[in-house]
């Protein structure tokens, strides 16, 4: 619903203003206008003394017959053939969904094997469309995205669920765009309006600083990307039966054309937004080889090195480890901050982790707001002990 | 070669504070800045034109006052700026926002448009491919080097998770950036003198003559439906004592979490 302000009701007293997030009002000649930042969020509204602002009706666009759309469909992105763990977490989510609507899940795998194809089935989904076409192997967001749309154009889904990851983050929107619907970014959670059936998409914006609830009620699919590791894994059973399609994707193109993939992996891995344990660092650590130290105590969990802006901005590490608003998001089981502040900036990137452990030697830093389980300290005293002790409860030593 | 480059001017989130008691956000006094990201796609296309020649056009969407963002890239050296100006573009979600850049980027013409990765207060990353879409050419994101430009190509490095992708593409193509790309240069004196005399040009829907469903919230198949503020975390606990007793206390909270 737009928001708008009636000039004859105004009187310019400005106390709208602090309560838009997107700051979307502002005064001018005296009165309140509100500009083309707004997101209706409507926060504004309750707030005005002379209840000048107000809800207009929205004529929206849509498609008509959105009876016609039926199922959910989760997208299977794999890399190198191997499909990745948010797949089956869409699958867990997606079986939830659909048990709630009372209709089918579907899954799409683009590129990979049968067999994992069958896994997908394993993990809740009633039919899988695969298509073993080589075009698939390197990752071009122009195939991707033409055959989705046009499986989707004949299926008609009525949700379509992809993984928040750099692929699908990357295709999905050319997706939307052609079909004409609504995609919302990077969802935390979701679920059914037991009203209207619609989609109900909760996503953080502003850097985490606040959470919004989006909807699509006038266009179908209703599209979102997730956040890998926030929704559960589904119940797994062998001997669930489903059904593969197999799709040939004759036909597709793309003018993008991969050439070489090198892979940059240091001793543990680096992939920060699947890893169960994350490691990371900060300024604190005051030089280079800290990341040493970093890196041994991931190691132990198998887990992965991160690190603040600063230590990246130091060049004491490479960028893709870095976490927070200009780095990556992350949401493990375990996030160790070691030698990092807190600033806000960092802390959106990992404030969601289950349990936050941080140690600091600043006792006012605002990392211990945030964390679980704090120990103001000298990193390099308490972490080569808590290493010889993980090492030993491990029996490794 | 023509350049453009899509910039957004956004609320500088980490000057956000929330009030603790209400669990709203304070905006007053927050700084507008222009997207962290969009400064590396400034610079960006400011170095391709160094190299291969061409002219940079910077181009946004916003309320009149956007109009600052565009004079900071001018005085970074972009050539020309346009700002997507009017009533009927308010409230636009990432699908009419995309519609309506790739309309005035259809008038502008372009060889290679740059945008940065995301906005930092919307987090979408969604405009970028969106707008490839709708210009029915393709795109490229996270790019983090750009290893060479033709007249009729390019090649990229192309950030992936476990490394990166070194991707070929015809032109026209749209990069989105990454920060590893380049180092964003200060404005020179002269740079910032040029930028306040030079022309932004305004453009309303008059100028880009898109139909009116398809833009600002008519033209937005997604509603925001409410807002609220996130969960604070619960259940700090700080462990006392010695190194050698913080280490074995934080051991048993390990263990007591199923870790060890």
């Amino acid at each position: 619903m737009p928001v708008r302000v009636n000039v004859d009701k105004c009187k310019g007293c400005e106390e709208c203003l602090p309560s838009c997030p997107f700051d979307a009002i502002v005064i001018k000649d005296g009165k309140a206008v509100i500009n083309e930042y707004c997101q209706s969020c409507m926060a504004c509204i309750s707030l005005c003394p002379e209840g000048a602002i107000l809800e207009v009706e929205k004529e929206s666009p849509g498609s008509a017959d959105k009876e016609g759309y039926k199922g959910v469909w989760i997208f299977a992105e794999q890399r190198a053939g191997k499909v990745s763990s948010v797949a089956y977490e869409l699958l867990g989510i997606g079986r939830k969904l659909a048990d709630d609507l009372g209709t089918d899940l579907s899954a799409v795998l683009l590129g990979s094997t049968e067999a994992e194809a069958k896994e997908l089935v394993r993990w809740g989904a009633d039919k899988v469309y695969h298509s073993k076409n080589r075009i698939f192997d390197n990752f071009n967001d122009e195939p991707y995205s033409q055959l989705l749309t046009s499986l989707i154009r004949e299926h008609r889904p009525e949700i379509v669920l992809v993984g928040a990851t750099p692929m699908g983050r990357s295709f999905i929107p050319r997706v939307a765009a052609r079909l004409r619907t609504g995609l919302t970014a990077d969802c935390t959670s979701l679920a059914i309006d037991k009203e209207t059936g619609n989609l109900l998409q909760v996503r953080p914006a502003f850097g985490g600083n606040i959470m919004a609830t989006i909807l699509c009620p006038n266009n179908r699919p209703q599209m979102a990307t997730v956040r890998p590791r926030v929704m559960k894994r589904g119940k797994y059973d062998e001997g669930r039966p489903g059904e593969i399609v197999d799709l040939n994707g004759d036909g597709l193109t793309s003018r993008t054309k991969v050439l070489e993939t090198v892979k940059e992996v240091s001793d543990v891995t680096v992939n920060l937004q699947e890893a169960d344990i994350i490691v990371s660092g900060g300024r604190g650590l005051g030089e280079p080889k800290g990341f040493k130290l970093m890196e041994e105590l991931a190691g132990l969990f198998n887990g992965a090195v991160g690190s603040s802006r600063a230590a990246v901005d130091a060049g004491w590490i490479a960028y893709r480890h870095q976490v927070g608003q200009t780095g990556k998001t992350v949401c493990p089981k375990i996030y160790f901050a070691c030698g990092i502040s807190g600033a806000v900036q960092h802390l959106v990137g990992m404030q969601s982790s289950d349990v936050i452990i941080a140690i600091n030697k600043n006792p006012e830093a605002p990392i211990f707001n945030v964390a679980t389980l704090g120990i103001v300290g000298d990193l390099y005293e308490i972490l080569p002990l808590l290493i010889k002790k993980i090492r030993e409860a491990k029996g490794l030593s | 070669m023509n350049i453009v480059v899509c910039i957004k001017q956004v609320p500088d989130t980490a000057e956000i504070k929330i009030n603790p008691e209400t669990g709203t956000l304070i905006r007053e006094g927050v700084p507008s800045i222009v997207n962290p990201f969009d400064m590396h796609a400034i610079e960006a296309a400011i170095q391709i034109k160094e190299k291969v020649g061409g002219k940079v056009t910077v181009l946004t969407m916003g309320p009149p006052q956007a109009e600052a963002a565009l004079r900071e890239a001018l005085s970074m050296g972009a050539d020309e700026a346009v700002l997507l100006c009017d009533r009927v573009f308010a409230g636009s979600d990432t699908w009419a926002t995309s519609f309506t850049l790739s309309k005035a980027i259809e008038k502008l013409g372009a060889d290679i448009i740059i945008c940065g990765k995301q906005a930092i207060d919307g987090d979408t990353a969604q405009v970028g491919p969106e707008t490839a879409e709708f210009l029915n050419i393709p795109h490229i994101s996270y790019v983090r080097k750009i290893e060479d430009v033709s007249d009729n190509s390019v090649r990229v490095q192309r950030l992936m998770d476990d490394g990166y992708d070194i991707v070929e593409s015809s032109l026209p193509v749209l990069f989105t950036v990454v920060r590893e790309l380049n180092e964003p240069r200060l404005p020179s004196l002269k740079g910032k003198m040029a930028a306040k005399k030079a022309e932004v040009k305004k453009w309303s829907n008059s100028d880009i003559m898109a139909g009116e469903n398809d833009l600002g919230l008519k033209g937005s198949p997604t509603q925001v439906k409410n807002i609220f503020s996130p969960e604070a975390r619960s259940g700090r606990k700080i462990i006392e004592g010695n190194p050698e007793e913080q280490v074995e206390a934080l051991i048993q909270e390990l263990r007591g979490i199923k870790c060890l």
